[in-house]
């Protein structure tokens, strides 16, 4: 509450406003790279909320959500790269992308809603293999995903003249290219958390939380909630889809192995993390997780350097390792994440015995 | 408009083996209080959750304000107009008071996904009249002034109260009672009493389960004996009360 | 004919392995409702140590066959070990924490797993040592070789232990009880914690011997090769109907030989636009398509939602 109150205050959203405007020049003083992970904290905070109406706000869990970011980002490179020839503008492959996921999300979900939580997961998890395998070896006989190469030169987003890529002179600034996609990617973001807030006060959102408490009395105050599960699944995935744009454009490049499970499991930690169905834990799980490995990145190599004098351990590998003890520790010490709402934190201490 | 609010028309459900119920034939009036008593395990909450749509009947069926009910549809059996209480309290017990009322009108509002994001005027009316609606909810089972606490926070009987305000939120034409007495003391048992009798006088058909043979035989209108999953009279209390087999029933001679 | 009685052998031989694993997952499911992620790797874990020590022993002059043995020995502690260990540390303060938070925690602990396995052994690929001698049998047509069979019979065997030790002691019948109903079982007496961490601990003894079954079948070991190992067990837990022992095992041979046929068949059902590299999409369309019709899993109870 407090944080909300802070935030409609005045002060609160003019301080926020100016360090949003402030941060990617403050990380670009640490070079281009750090602004790109910036972009992508903000890109990992828009999928995270999206995945928040799916796991956080319906109580569904989805452990696949990463194949409707895989739909956008491969919607945005067919459509928009050398590969076919062809080069869509932005507004007719962001909601194609976007509908594709949607649609993909209603397939998967129709007949899979009914299930109990853990099947859900395991066949959202398999659903996701089954894209990112598709996409692996639709390279023969047609050609259409290029294979494990994956596909390259992909338009970046651009409106009209405008590109996001390279750097533009606005106002006598100079604006890099991460630089400017920063600023799309924060208003994105700050139109998914509207979105969020929103759902979460509506008819819609009430009736998602009376499923998640009890799938049975909802049903008797006549709640259709397969109906209603359907709806936050295939919302979660058009933001999965609309996000998988935005990646592909910003990165030049797609994969498929950005899309494996691991990925999946990423965004459901910063959900879970941050504090699930909790707007600002959410927020501060993906910007957690999205820094934190990079920061280790960085940092594992020189401390060791400094501490032993040479390199005792891989650090790719003691960077992983950190990150997952990090995340045990953290549901150990906070199970109900680190910013839970207070609702949920108040739940779990009255569980305790 | 005919008489008879809903009519069940020889329901049969068995589990496995057991028959659970036997081509259960009853009516309920318009306007009644309609009271469905017998022995544990006689088959009464076995016959509300196949009226509510949980359990799909074996054989038989249900007509509701002149309509077939459809088997297997929990929501439309509410959008009909039935709405139903749990003999274990089922609220949603890390949602406030006023929101678990609030979706209670889930079934009576419209507003969609489009609806919440834009927030347009249309929405905004509907959510206030929910919100105001569900308030007046609160205060006519007199719990308004814990409108604000979770429901889990909240004593028992007022959340067989609030139990009761949800499911009037959706604007029931028939409420079902499962136990709604189970576990009161004679105070709360009198309030509930006066409470389920107002909402009668406010136009709403009640079919109450209940235990408590003395509430049943002074409240309802009618009353529906059930013994191993078959009726056994359906009739006015005073009637019942003398039947030789209920008597036999209930001290299981 | 001689591909399809092939790929059945085939298919037999690696559902074998997935029953082993997946018993892991359905125990620890059936008693406490957690997915333990980490499963997969405590499999890989103890892929990992029998190189180490049959390797080392063998170079070290011991006979094969003792070496070998000694390397299993090892495995089989270790993982019971680590399965007691993740339970203790990981997984027990989390027993009234909201569903999700085990379920991070698994995640976590299996990148744990992963990465210190990583340290250990590096990233490249292990070779296993060759602990059974390649002998080749023929019949009707398709071959086998005494790798295979001996896989068959020992996944046999465990299972049949299993079975056993849950049916016949009285240690199986606290895990039923367990499983059952946790609250009646204590009041009853039964130490749930003890029972719990037993059914980590055999758990994990049956994922070393699929282990050291994995490495010996394939000869190759590597760090990362727990995790799919351990979707696909975990699929053939649900597809059997999870916290259904007989139904992992089912299950999990069931889903080898559709794996095999699928692998061996799809190129032909295609028309050649799919090849076998589709091998690891049957796994999931079957899972979802046996879902879609039969919620519980073939073999598990139907979970009616009580009112």
């Amino acid at each position: 509450m407090k944080f909300e109150h802070f935030f409609r205050s005045t002060v609160g959203i003019g301080l926020t406003a100016v360090l949003l405007l402030a941060l990617p020049f403050i990380a670009a003083l640490g070079g281009q790279a750090w602004v790109r992970i910036l972009d992508f904290a903000i890109l990992y905070v828009f999928l995270a909320l999206g995945l928040n109406i799916v796991v956080g706000l319906a109580g569904l869990l989805d452990l696949g959500y990463i194949a409707f970011y895989a739909v956008g980002a491969y919607t945005w490179a067919l459509l928009a790269s050398p590969h076919f020839g062809l080069h869509w503008p932005i507004w007719a492959i962001l909601p194609l992308g976007a509908g594709l996921a949607c649609f993909a999300g209603v397939v998967l979900g129709s007949p899979t809603l009914k299930l109990r939580g853990d099947y859900l997961a395991i066949v959202t998890l398999g659903f996701g293999e089954i894209v990112r395998i598709f996409m692996n070896n639709l390279n023969a006989p047609v050609n259409i995903t290029n294979g494990p190469q994956g596909i390259t030169l992909i338009d970046p987003v651009s409106f009209g003249a405008f590109k996001f890529s390279g750097t533009t002179q606005i106002f006598g600034f100079a604006l890099s290219g991460p630089q400017k996609y920063y600023f799309l990617l924060v208003a994105l973001a700050i139109l998914v958390i509207i979105i969020n807030i929103r759902l979460q006060n509506s008819r819609i959102g009430r009736a998602w939380q009376a499923i998640r408490e009890d799938e049975i009395a909802a049903k008797a105050i006549g709640i259709n909630t397969r109906n209603l599960k359907l709806l936050a699944f295939a919302m979660g995935a058009s933001f999965g889809g609309v996000a998988g744009g935005i990646f592909s454009a910003m990165q030049g490049f797609v994969s498929p192995e950005s899309f494996s499970l691991i990925e999946s499991i990423m965004i459901l930690a910063m959900v879970v993390l941050g504090g699930m169905g909790h707007i600002p834990g959410v927020i501060l799980g993906a910007v957690l997780l999205t820094v934190l490995p990079e920061v280790l990145r960085y940092g594992v190599g020189p401390v060791q350097m400094a501490i032993f004098g040479k390199m005792l351990v891989d650090p790719e590998s003691l960077r992983m390792l950190i990150f997952g003890l990090a995340l045990v520790l953290v549901m150990r010490f906070k199970p109900a994440g680190l910013w839970p709402s207070p609702e949920r934190k108040r739940e779990l201490t009255e569980a305790k015995p | 408009m005919s008489e008879v609010l809903l009519e069940a028309k020889a329901v049969a459900k068995h589990f496995g083996g057991v028959k659970a119920l036997r081509d259960v034939s009853l009516s309920i009036r318009r306007g009644e209080i309609y009271g469905l008593i017998g022995p544990n395990g006689a088959g009464k909450t076995t016959f509300f959750n196949c009226m509510t749509g949980l359990y799909v009947p074996d054989g038989g069926g249900f007509v509701f304000d002149g309509q077939p009910l459809v088997a297997d549809a929990p929501h439309q059996a509410a959008e009909r107009g039935i709405a139903r209480t749990f003999q274990n309290i089922r609220l949603f017990g890390n949602m406030t008071a006023l929101e678990n009322v609030m979706v209670g009108r889930h079934v009576r509002t419209k507003a969609g996904v489009f609806g919440a994001m834009l927030l347009n005027s249309a929405t905004r009316a509907e959510e206030a009249a929910i919100r105001q609606r569900a308030i007046d909810l609160l205060h006519y089972v007199r719990i308004e002034e814990r409108a604000d606490d979770l429901a889990k926070n909240l004593s028992y009987g007022d959340q067989r109260r609030l139990e009761i305000a949800r499911a009037l939120a959706t604007e029931p034409k028939l409420l079902c009672l499962d136990e709604p007495a189970a576990g009161m003391n004679a105070t709360e048992t009198e309030e509930l009493r006066d409470l389920i009798d107002g909402i009668r006088r406010d136009g709403t058909t009640i079919l109450l389960i209940e235990h408590d043979v003395k509430l049943v035989m002074g409240l309802c209108d009618r009353v529906a004996v059930l013994d191993y999953g078959a009726l056994v009279i359906e009739d006015v209390p005073a009637v019942v009360q003398k039947d030789q087999r209920v008597i036999e029933a209930y001290l299981g001679a | 004919m001689d591909i399809f009685l092939q790929q059945i052998i085939n298919g037999l031989v690696q559902g074998s392995i997935y029953a082993l694993v997946a018993l892991g997952y359905t125990m620890v499911y059936g008693i406490m409702g957690l997915i333990n992620f980490a499963h997969g790797e405590v499999v890989m874990i103890g892929t990992l140590v029998t190189i180490t020590v049959a390797g080392t022993l063998i170079k070290a002059g011991m006979p094969v066959a003792l070496a070998g043995l000694a390397g299993i020995m090892a495995a089989v502690l270790v993982c019971m070990a680590l399965g007691w260990a993740l339970e203790r540390v990981a997984y027990r303060p989390l027993r009234n924490a909201p569903r999700l938070t085990p379920l991070i925690t698994a995640i976590g602990m299996s990148i744990v797993l992963q990465n210190v396995a990583m340290i250990v052994w590096g990233r490249n690929y292990l070779t296993f040592p060759s602990l059974l001698p390649k002998v080749n049998f023929e019949w009707a047509g398709a071959h086998f070789t005494a790798i295979q069979l001996i896989i068959v019979l020992v996944s046999a065997a465990t299972m049949g232990g299993l079975l056993l030790l849950v049916y016949r002691t009285k240690l199986g019948m606290a895990m039923r009880a367990t499983a059952q109903n946790p609250a009646v079982a204590s009041l009853m007496g039964v130490n749930i914690n003890r029972v719990i961490a037993a059914a980590f601990v055999i758990g994990s003894a049956l994922g070393a011997v699929a282990g050291v079954m994995v490495g010996t079948y394939y000869e190759i070991a590597h760090y990362q090769m727990g995790f799919m190992l351990g979707l696909k067990a975990f699929t053939a837990a649900v597809l059997g109907g999870i916290g259904n022992l007989a139904g992992a095992m089912l299950g999990g041979i069931l889903l080898g030989i559709i794996e095999a046929l699928g692998a061996g068949y799809i190129g032909d059902l295609t028309g050649g636009f799919l090849g076998s590299h589709y091998q690891d999409i049957f796994a999931f369309v079957v899972l979802i398509v046996v879902l879609m019709f039969k919620p519980s899993g073939l073999f598990g109870e139907k979970t009616g939602d009580r009112a």
